[in-house]
């Protein structure tokens, strides 16, 4: 495989987080009955004219600003001519020639460790579109059913120059993509939903060769995974037909998941001629400098910023920083645990968010945001580490506590349970002393040269302690009476 | 520029419109007419101007994001030929 490389560019539907259409008044609310949210103008009924929908081409400018793309002063909607049953008008109102963002980029790292690398995605556009509607091919004496409610969803469709050289350079895309839109509040990324899929177009060529290979589109990937999966799928099955001899055909393929391969949609002979002309009904679509500027001042700080500050400012690693504003409960939930805290407490609070809790969220099925343990509780639990009063080992005791809600707060827990730590050090000392006279055998093999038996001995203190001696002051004071 | 019977017969299926063969010849006598009025507006010298996306010199009105529509479900699937489970119905179509 080492002689081929492999070119990967990545098309994105995304649902924008409006409540109501891009060209009429219906509601795009998920799940409701079928053909209850398609007015008259989704049906396409003789005489509706579309209106566009301030609040989607508002997304648009977000989503520019936040890669750094020119928005489009001016922008066109085009029809896109094709006969389906779900596409109620035969056409579907895009843009072609004049999208309302072009250019920008994103950057990613991609990997982990020693061999993670930075890489940055030039974008080469994103365009303002209404979704169709869905087909049902089941259950229907040999007919079809079409539900028109997602007709007319505005959808913002990302397309990137084909850049991507890997599968996990693709996923690593699609994934700051989908933690982007929402971060800056333009789509829900529901996947499950169909609020952010994916079509990736794949062609391999021998290394060194200028020349693109032939692509082949993989459409609707609605899941990491399968964008993973499609692609290498897709990668070897070309290379295997080009060493074999035979020649790539361009053609729009479709994954299958139960079987983890890609089958073939429609080929190149049979592609859409969509016959795209300006849409008559709509006018230009004009964005002035001011309504740019006001949009552009009310932007969150960007994960790729919010990253760089906690690297600066608070001495995270870059892994730490990137893993902490992929996605902004995350963040949300880290920055708040901080400013409770402190700055001094940066790393901690980045490993209690990212292992502890990650772990514990994990093991429960259970969203960040549902997470029983506040981040001030978070705070107050690390705050009683910072200061000596318990150990880390007894805080995830008191974390377990306080997720089973034994306890409004870390002090609460500790205080009710009795589980400060032990800083005295007389007491300490007559544990120390208990243990030392009643495990000759340990003292003996330490004082022949065996490290071990010191920690044997420490685990006997914290056990007599009940794991709530200060783990510095035993460990000093046993080396001082054994060593003298 | 003119169209062959060929593109007539491709740009018909496109739009999903049946025509007989006397139909096509004739339609393509009839394209063929429209694409001299273009040729003759293409000789005009048009360095300079800007192209118009719309014949008017307007921009996009904008309406403000909010649910004005209500459920006028059965209104609509009176009128339709077939329905079930508030689906339309129509020929099994599967690409």
């Amino acid at each position: 495989m080492n002689q081929w490389e492999v070119v990967i560019g990545i098309e994105t539907h995304a649902q924008l987080a409006t409540v109501s259409k891009i060209f009429s008044g219906a509601s795009t609310a998920f799940g409701a009955a079928p053909n209850t949210q398609a007015c008259a103008v989704d049906l396409a009924l003789p005489g509706v004219l579309p209106v566009l929908n301030k609040k989607a081409v508002e997304c648009a400018i977000r989503f520019g600003l936040a890669i750094g793309a020119e928005v489009a002063a001016k922008s066109v909607f085009a029809r896109k001519n094709y006969f389906y049953p779900d596409l109620p008008k035969g056409y579907q109102i895009s843009q072609m020639d004049l999208p309302v963002v072009v250019g920008g980029a994103i950057t990613l790292q991609v990997g982990q460790g020693e061999k993670a690398y930075e890489k940055v995605v030039h974008l080469t556009r994103a365009h303002l579109e209404e979704d169709a509607g869905k087909s049902l091919h089941e259950d229907f004496h040999g007919k079809s059913g079409i539900d028109l409610n997602r007709a007319g969803t505005p959808l913002l469709e990302i397309v990137t120059e084909p850049d991507m050289r890997s599968s996990d350079e693709a996923v690593a895309y699609a994934k700051v993509l989908h933690a982007l839109v929402r971060w800056i509040g333009i789509c829900d990324g529901n996947m499950q939903e169909g609020s952010f899929r994916c079509d990736a177009n794949v062609s391999v060529r021998p290394k060194g060769q200028a020349e693109l290979g032939t692509r082949r589109e993989i459409k609707n990937l609605n899941s990491f995974r399968f964008l993973k999966e499609a692609i290498d799928y897709e990668i070897q099955w070309q290379i295997n037909e080009i060493e074999e001899g035979r020649k790539i055909q361009q053609a729009t393929v479709l994954f299958d998941p139960d079987n983890g391969v890609t089958r073939v949609m429609r080929t190149k002979e049979d592609a859409h001629d969509y016959r795209y002309f300006p849409d008559p009904d709509l006018l230009p679509l004009i964005i002035s400098a001011d309504w740019i500027a006001r949009v552009k001042s009310e932007l969150p700080e960007l994960p790729r910023q919010m990253r760089d500050r906690f690297i600066n400012d608070l001495g995270l690693s870059s892994y730490d920083a990137t893993a902490l504003t992929s996605s902004p409960e995350m963040a949300d939930y880290f920055e708040s645990t901080v400013a409770i805290a402190g700055k001094a407490n940066a790393k901690p609070c980045a490993n209690w968010v990212m292992v502890d809790l990650a772990a514990r969220l994990n093991k429960e099925g259970k969203e960040l945001a549902d997470s029983p343990v506040t981040a001030a509780q978070l705070a107050g639990l690390l705050l009683r580490i910072a200061d000596n009063t318990i150990s880390n080992n007894i805080a995830k005791r008191v974390f377990d506590a306080l997720w089973n809600r034994e306890g409004a707060t870390a002090d609460e827990v500790i205080d009710k349970q009795g589980l400060k730590q032990i800083t005295d050090s007389g007491a300490i000392e007559s544990l120390v002393d208990e243990v030392l006279a009643a495990n000759a055998a340990n003292v003996a093999e330490f004082r022949a040269g065996k490290e071990k038996a010191f920690n044997a001995l420490v685990g006997q203190v914290m056990k007599a302690a009940k794991g709530k001696a200060n783990p510095q002051q035993v460990n000093d004071l046993l080396r001082k009476k054994l060593i003298g | 520029m003119s169209l062959t019977l060929e593109q007539v017969q491709r740009i018909a299926h496109l739009a999903r419109i049946e025509i007989s063969d006397a139909e096509a010849l004739s339609t393509q006598g009839h394209l063929n007419g429209i694409f001299q009025l273009i040729e003759q507006m293409q000789a005009v010298d048009t360095r300079g101007v800007e192209p118009m996306a719309h014949a008017q010199d307007l921009s996009q009105r904008l309406r403000q994001d909010a649910v004005v529509e209500v459920d006028r479900r059965s209104a609509y699937q009176a009128v339709a030929p077939e329905i079930e489970a508030g689906l339309y119905l129509v020929p099994k179509v599967i690409e």
